[in-house]
């Protein structure tokens, strides 16, 4: 038990600690490698809740597919010159306002709610096979059709991107 | 020392969520803001793997696997269409493009 809490604030550090450098750095490539360190913590989070096939997905495919696609932009599109220019915009004060009050918000729904947070005393049944075996039965029976469609998804999210990228269709 | 329960990664969430959508509203450069993006799908992602977990049904996790399935083909078009305009505007500032304003 204590070696979960141990660990969990340790993602949670990992995760928060990368989430803000991402959002503060000037440099676009240091951006990317905090998103990456904050995306490795959210992995150990998935790893603490059993959920160890997602903990590879985000991994290979966060990690290893998405960043690289992030730092290839980054170098293409040439930083340099916008590194040197105002980083946020007029607005941001406003912006700042209204992200406080959707954040004291939430918090006061954490806070009146907190009774109904008792699901943990539920136990869950232990599970009978692995993590990915189960997700695998779940996701080609009950959910074959958003699967599907996933699928048809990304067809037209490469084919979209391809036309975008080309220099004359 | 309280044991970790949901509450703590519904919290968690929560903060990367207000995080990403800082990120977002303020950032001037498109790619910091896809970035933020990215933040924010995560925020949900562990919203939907605590709740999983809890239930002892993988059904939430099914729905984070869409989740990422739909972060991928979002940042695929985005950085495309990062290219086409950088291309043809010489800029990555989101307040600089402004063809639509009247």
């Amino acid at each position: 038990m204590l070696i979960d809490t141990v660990f969990f604030y340790l993602f949670a550090l990992l995760t928060l600690g990368g989430a803000i450098l991402t959002i503060t750095r000037r440099n676009a490539v240091h951006s990317a490698i905090s998103l990456i360190v904050s995306l490795l913590g959210v992995a150990g989070l998935y790893l603490l809740q059993h959920a160890e096939f997602l903990f590879a997905v985000q991994i290979v495919l966060y990690v290893g597919g998405i960043m690289v696609l992030f730092l290839f932009v980054i170098m293409l599109v040439n930083l340099d010159q916008m590194a040197k220019e105002r980083q946020f915009n007029r607005q941001w004060m406003v912006a700042l306002a209204a992200v406080v009050a959707v954040g004291v918000e939430i918090g006061y729904f954490f806070y009146r709610g907190q009774d109904s947070f008792k699901l943990s005393e539920m136990v869950p049944p232990a599970p009978t096979m692995g993590n990915t075996e189960m997700l695998a039965d779940v996701l080609f029976r009950d959910y074959l059709l958003p699967f599907e469609i996933a699928s048809i998804l990304l067809l037209v999210a490469v084919v979209g991107s391809v036309v975008m990228a080309k220099k004359r269709i | 020392m309280h044991p970790i329960t949901e509450v703590h990664y519904l919290a968690l969430s929560a903060a990367l969520l207000l995080i990403g959508t800082i990120g977002v509203l303020t950032r001037r450069n498109i790619v910091i803001i896809l970035m933020s993006i990215e933040l924010i799908l995560n925020a949900v992602n562990i919203n939907l793997v605590a709740f999983s977990h809890v239930f002892g049904q993988v059904n939430g996790q099914i729905f984070a696997i869409f989740v990422i399935v739909d972060a991928v083909a979002e940042a695929a078009v985005g950085l495309g269409i990062l290219i086409a305009l950088f291309r043809n505007k010489e800029t990555v500032l989101a307040d600089e493009i402004d063809l639509l304003k009247w």
